[in-house]
């Protein structure tokens, strides 16, 4: 009984008693859930344009945000670090594309997806290589202070990972939408052979998108960097992003913004009002039982291209 | 083609030279003759930021004492290390790896994990190999009679626990009573260690205790500092984290406006690592030590003409003098003194764990032995019985002044006698009876 009133009564009435506490979790829950959106991008970007899940994204995060840590280690402004670690990136991207791709043209997507694991094990431990497993600092001057807007606070980092991430979506929208590369970039992912076919570069444009993704897992890495500092953990927030994927669909970019701010908001209104009755913790797993329980109404996610089986 | 057909031959003639040699260096290594001291470390992982300085430390010591004195009594230490991540499956094999090396197996383990601790607990009692847990483990194993090759010393969670609360006690002018205090843990055997004793104390000093579990590894906690910071608004938070969980937890509360100087870390939560990586925010965090940072302590000066300056340093400069570098040279002093002792009874030889275990439950770290050693003032006497494995250590609380620790209160003794001592008892024997152990005599050793 008391369970029930721990579930059904009292997270309500804690609301009604402090109803700008509850504006301000979600507000700050909004605002987390653009920090998965980030890594969840780099994962939508490629699944579109090759149909494999990338588990080597979350690597890339890491890869890229040693890089752009190092950079400024060895004395290199941020302007400075950021093309040359952009540059890193691509030749990676040649790199997999060249070794690990393109022997795999036309394979089954397991196959490609295997693959990606190995990446990632590559990546984990190249990284770590170059540029060593200490932690790194990275402060790229973002204020961290609490703002007060009346009984509400808001964190002022949060405020700009929202702006860059914001910035970010709108830039990949447009160039997938009005740039030749972009219209490719969808062809490919909607068949590969038949866009081999009417003369469309499979493999520049794999190079391509993996390039973008790694162009969105430098965002991701600079953003989370600057938060919790450059070090191995970094690779493990492709976690985060996971549920994210489930919920906004794995082809979507907007669908990966809406499903990062629900995932976000969901985890801590439901940690910071209905925890207790569970006995606490839950801001961790919430977001893949939200998405387990999505997948059995729309499995293909909130945007994800409706799936037909045709018999 | 011929030549990308050479290629391949020449890799593989190089790969299976490098193997052979490999090999043959391993052999040579083995044969050697000294005491095989295993270094389960991490280097890798997650929490590898933590786990290099203290693996550096700890290689270094040895090194020193190889450098300078020949190794110990003049038998030479081999050591050799295994990174098990911080993973407890990786823990157990390095452990099943290692604990046969060298002409009398393995010396000791430290394994810097409380849950690799635990899971190799029973191996190492079969094994006959002591198992140091300094500031780590399962706090109940100071009880030696109940487990006669694990040590605690030179102090637990639960007496970090108190000390920490006593310290808080100070602060209030020992006025406790109706005060609130949060514990942020690592949702980990780890973290949950120093539940049972604040629960104990918040029932024995009036405060209300509440408990806020943060899952591994501990990259998000929003929701967690809200519930703090903005709803309870404890009068005080004791923070049990490791990794990155330290540096977010920090973040999170000086997002949401908690004063620092009323946040207090365990000693894995009290790191420079974990503050450079929140930055300016860190200032005024506290944390318990039982090991001080600093580099002006007597060993530092055989350490800089033996080990640094000879080039024979395992990490960067940077990092000697650190709080974890340093604990990774107390921790090697710890196996070091145990083999000292254990050789002074049994001859300078080789010795068997079994025998290093005598060695270790008899160390007397007076202040006279460690003003010999250098040690003097980066760690406070300790001294251990067949019963009591923990030693009597102390712990003192250290504030971040946003660029090193400073001390904030004098070594505070946990309350040991009449408090922790039959907490300990009461759990080890309870461990006893679930496992069948029947705890040895200690009145007749």
């Amino acid at each position: 009984m008391d369970f029930l009133y721990n579930i059904l009564v009292a997270p309500f009435a804690m609301i009604g008693a402090a109803p700008s506490f509850f504006v301000e979790v979600l507000i700050g829950g909004l605002l987390s859930g653009v920090m998965y959106s980030l890594v969840a991008l780099g994962f939508v970007l490629i699944f579109k344009a090759s149909g494999v899940f990338n588990f080597a994204q979350g690597a890339m995060v890491l890869f890229a945000a040693l890089f752009f840590a190092g950079f400024m280690d060895k004395g290199i402004p941020w302007y400075g670090a950021l093309p040359l670690t952009v540059l890193v990136m691509l030749v990676l991207a040649m790199g997999i594309e060249r070794v690990v791709l393109r022997p795999l043209v036309n394979q089954p997507h397991i196959i490609l997806f295997m693959a990606t694991i190995g990446v990632s094990y590559f990546l984990d431990g190249l990284g770590q290589t170059i540029w060593g497993s200490e932690m790194r600092v990275l402060n790229i001057g973002i204020p961290q202070n609490p703002i007060n807007m009346g009984p509400i606070q808001v964190n002022a980092f949060d405020i700009v990972a929202a702006v860059v991430a914001g910035s970010l979506v709108a830039a990949l929208a447009l160039f997938f939408q009005y740039t030749r590369i972009g219209r490719a970039l969808r062809a490919v992912a909607d068949d590969h052979q038949a866009a081999l076919s009417v003369g469309i570069p499979l493999k520049t444009i794999w190079a391509i998108v993996w390039t973008v993704a790694g162009v969105v897992g430098l965002v991701a890495g600079v953003m989370w960097g600057a938060k919790l500092g450059v070090q191995f953990s970094l690779a493990m927030v492709a976690l985060k992003a996971l549920p994210v994927l489930i919920l906004g669909g794995f082809t979507s970019i907007p669908g990966a913004i809406v499903g990062g701010l629900i995932i976000g908001a969901g985890e801590k209104v439901a940690e910071v009002f209905w925890a207790d009755a569970i006995g606490g913790g839950i801001e961790d797993w919430f977001a893949y039982m939200l998405a387990l329980a999505f997948l059995l109404f729309r499995p293909q996610g909130l945007f994800g291209d409706k799936i037909i089986e045709r018999v | 083609m011929r030549l990308s057909k050479f290629t391949k031959a020449s890799v593989y003639t190089m790969v299976a030279a490098a193997l052979t040699v490999g090999v043959l260096a391993g052999g040579e290594a083995r044969a050697e003759d000294g005491q095989y001291v295993p270094g389960m470390v991490y280097r890798t992982g997650p929490y590898a930021p933590g786990g290099i300085p203290w693996a550096d430390g700890y290689a270094d010591y040895f090194t020193l004492l190889n450098e300078r004195d020949g190794g110990i009594g003049g038998v030479k230490i081999l050591y050799d290390e295994c990174d098990s991540a911080y993973n407890n499956d990786k823990g157990v094999e390095c452990y099943e790896k290692m604990k046969g090396q060298g002409p009398t197996g393995a010396s000791a383990f430290q394994p810097l994990s409380t849950g690799i601790s635990y899971a190799i607990l029973d191996r190492v009692r079969a094994d006959k190999i002591p198992l140091i847990t300094s500031g780590l483990g399962r706090a109940d194993a100071s009880v030696g009679s109940v487990f006669p090759y694990v040590f605690t010393l030179p102090v637990t969670y639960w007496a970090g626990a108190d000390a920490i609360v006593q310290y808080i006690g100070q602060q209030e002018k020992g006025a406790l009573k109706g005060k609130k205090i949060a514990l942020v843990y690592h949702d980990s055997a780890y973290g949950k260690e120093p539940i049972k004793t604040l629960e104990a104390l918040a029932a024995k000093e009036g405060f209300e205790l509440s408990l806020f579990p943060v899952p591994h590894p501990g990259l998000e906690q929003k929701a967690t500092w809200l519930k703090i910071g903005r709803q309870l608004r404890p009068d005080y938070v004791i923070m049990w984290g490791w990794g990155v969980m330290n540096a977010t937890a920090l973040k999170e509360a000086a997002a949401v406006g908690f004063p620092m100087d009323h946040f207090i870390g365990v000693w894995w939560s009290g790191s420079e690592v974990d503050m450079n990586a929140a930055g300016a925010v860190a200032k005024g965090f506290k944390a318990a030590q039982f090991i001080l940072p600093g580099n002006s302590f007597g060993v530092y000066k055989d350490l800089k003409t033996k080990v640094f300056d000879a080039g024979k340093a395992k990490g960067e400069a940077a990092e000697h003098g650190t709080v974890i570098y340093n604990r990774g040279l107390g921790a090697a002093l710890l196996t070091a003194e145990g083999i000292k002792v254990a050789q002074d009874k049994f001859g300078k030889k080789p010795l068997t764990g079994e025998q290093i275990q005598w060695g270790v439950e008899h160390i007397n770290l007076s202040p006279e032995r460690l003003e010999q050693i250098g040690f003097s003032g980066m760690i406070n006497p300790v001294k251990l019985s067949c019963n009591d494995h923990e030693g009597g250590g102390s712990v003192i609380i250290t504030q971040w002044d946003g660029k090193e620790w400073q001390p904030a209160s004098d070594w505070i003794m946990p309350r040991r006698e009449g408090f922790l001592r039959p907490m300990y008892e009461e759990s080890a024997m309870a461990y006893a009876k679930e496992k069948g152990i029947t705890p040895r005599d200690c009145s007749k050793e």
